[in-house]
């Protein structure tokens, strides 16, 4: 599963630090680093909704207080 | 109000503009000739002896626009015809001599090269001066000039000299690109290449432009930036480059942070380093101090390492690096850098692009630009790069004592090489940049002050990161 977090501007001024920690330690914490990969890139084009966030190319909208619930839901959940 | 420093800026802006302008329409071919007319309009003479001169230097200055000639290593050319063939006399003593009983220059040459006539006037003996200046400081009326060419003065390599016609030529093994000559020809004589064209190319195929099938295009932007468009907000700045097709834009500060995490190890582990941003100063070293080249930093500049990055985590990305700088041209060339940076532009040349698209930035809303932490946006300074690696040692708990030696402008780069080659450097870390005052001098700056260094200040306050760590966490 590859999980893909916007860090342009605007995502970054929306926490997308925060998002790309939070995962990270999700990840490590739940023993799936085998299974998903964490990567980054600049602008999903959706800088309204940002942070924005894809799982294999799915969108979703995410914010520093909603990481947790996205990773139970749309990450842990599915693989 | 677009704010040029001088007039020859604004010349060769109005040059790259048209040329942008035609490109976008696809009617560059049959419209090329038109443009020396459009910018030398009407019959009377505003810069040379008759408008038909005026016209044929804007052919010449059209070539440099559509990327010069080929054959040319070089991205800095000489336009002959422009070049007005300024006096090469050396110092001369003028008719402001009064002369004196007091003889401070005979006192002050060291070479006897000071002779005095029977008026009591004084004479340089060219044989014996070897150009030193100090007569010329020591003088009360300050009667003794130096008659040195304009070029010849900026360029502190010493690759520019004089052909049969009297044109000044560039010496290739010498020159550093940095486009000191460029800024200081009070002639535009010496000029930039202009590579505008393949941006143009490069947005036209871009996904902004041609939907889905297109590149995403990816402007890295340098620090400097935040005092160059001082008639628009930056935001809107980032808006105008969205408008144009790039994809994001994304700063040059954040490789600046990635560069200064390598830079602070690579120092601790080999002791002795100098620092491998500026690439003026890279090939300084590289053609005048050979030897010292094994203290240069192994990581690439700030513009490489993140376009890289970009590279690597989006497969279908094209580059280009806007900044102050004409040697980022010729850095982008080499080998080691090519695959990750497909183009560069000047700011000098993003104004002339934005208006070959009749941008009115002012009225645009504000974009947003904030990739990188407060010690990434000063590189754009001179010691910014030292502030930054000095950072990135305490936070990354690397015990050594770092003894940096900054130096602005090749004069004081030369001094701190002669000095590490001799085993003197009173230091372990050479911040070294070509330009005086660093980025923010750079040849493609639109201004150049000393309220840029304050500006530039400002803008790495603002940077929601405020340590090197935090900044570049969000890469993988």
């Amino acid at each position: 599963m590859k999980v893909t977090v916007c860090i342009g501007s605007s995502c970054h001024i929306k926490g997308s630090r925060q998002v790309v920690e939070q995962l990270q330690n999700l990840i490590a914490e739940n023993n799936v680093s085998d299974k998903v990969t964490l990567g980054s890139t600049f602008c999903l084009e959706n800088c309204q909704q940002g942070v924005c966030v894809t799982v294999d190319d799915v969108f979703h909208s995410v914010s520093p207080e909603t990481v947790g619930e996205f990773f139970a839901n749309e990450i842990l959940a599915k693989i | 109000m677009r704010k040029f420093d001088t007039k020859i800026q604004h010349l060769n802006y109005k040059v790259v503009r048209e040329v942008a302008r035609l490109a976008w329409e696809d009617k560059l071919l049959e419209n090329l000739m038109s443009i020396p007319e459009k910018i030398v309009p009407g019959k009377e003479a505003t810069m040379r002896c008759c408008v038909y001169k005026e016209r044929a230097i804007i052919g010449e200055r059209i070539k440099l626009a559509v990327g010069g000639n080929k054959d040319n290593p070089n991205v800095i050319e000489v336009i002959e015809i422009a070049c007005d063939e300024c006096p090469v006399g050396g110092f001369e003593v003028t008719n402001a001599c009064r002369g004196c009983l007091a003889h401070h220059c005979e006192d002050a040459c060291s070479f006897g090269a000071i002779t005095f006539d029977n008026q009591h006037v004084a004479h340089i003996d060219k044989s014996k001066c070897k150009e030193c200046g100090t007569c010329a400081k020591v003088c009360p009326y300050a009667a003794i000039v130096s008659r040195k060419r304009p070029c010849q003065n900026a360029c502190k390599v010493k690759a520019i000299s004089m052909n049969e016609e009297k044109a000044a030529t560039i010496d290739n093994s010498k020159c550093i690109q940095c486009g000191a000559c460029v800024y200081q020809c009070p002639f535009g004589a010496i000029l930039d290449k202009s590579y505008i064209l393949d941006v143009i190319d490069i947005l036209k195929n871009s996904r902004t432009h041609t939907a889905e099938k297109g590149n995403k295009v990816y402007a890295i932007v340098a620090p400097s930036i935040s005092s160059q468009f001082s008639y628009a907000k930056l935001g809107q700045v980032i808006t105008g480059l969205k408008k144009l097709g790039f994809h994001d834009v994304i700063e040059a500060a954040l490789g600046a942070d990635m560069v200064a995490m390598a830079e602070a190890k690579e120092l601790s582990e080999k002791g002795v380093l100098t620092s491998s941003c500026c690439p003026a100063f890279v090939q300084y070293i590289k053609s005048t101090f050979p030897n010292l080249v094994e203290h240069i930093s192994h990581n690439m500049s700030p513009m490489a390492v993140l376009a890289k990055y970009i590279k690597e985590t989006t497969p279908d990305a094209k580059v280009v690096f806007i900044g102050p700088c004409t040697a980022k041209k010729a850095e982008a060339q080499l080998e080691s850098v090519k695959p990750y940076v497909d183009s560069v532009l000047t700011f000098e040349e993003l104004q002339a692009l934005f208006d070959s698209r009749d941008f009115d930035l002012p009225s645009f809303e504000e974009g947003v630009l904030d990739n990188a932490s407060y010690f990434g946006r000063i590189f754009a300074r001179s010691g910014g790069l030292t502030d930054a690696t000095t950072q990135a040692m305490r936070e990354q708990n690397i015990d050594f004592e770092i003894k940096p030696v900054v130096c602005d402008g090749i004069e004081a780069c030369r001094l701190a090489l002669i000095k590490l080659s001799k085993g003197m450097l009173d230091g372990n870390f050479i911040e070294g940049m070509a330009c005086v005052g660093g980025c923010i001098n750079g040849a493609g700056c639109l201004t150049h002050g000393e309220k840029n260094k304050a500006e530039v200040d400002k803008y790495g306050r603002e940077a929601l990161e405020k340590t090197i760590t935090d900044a570049v966490s969000v890469l993988k």
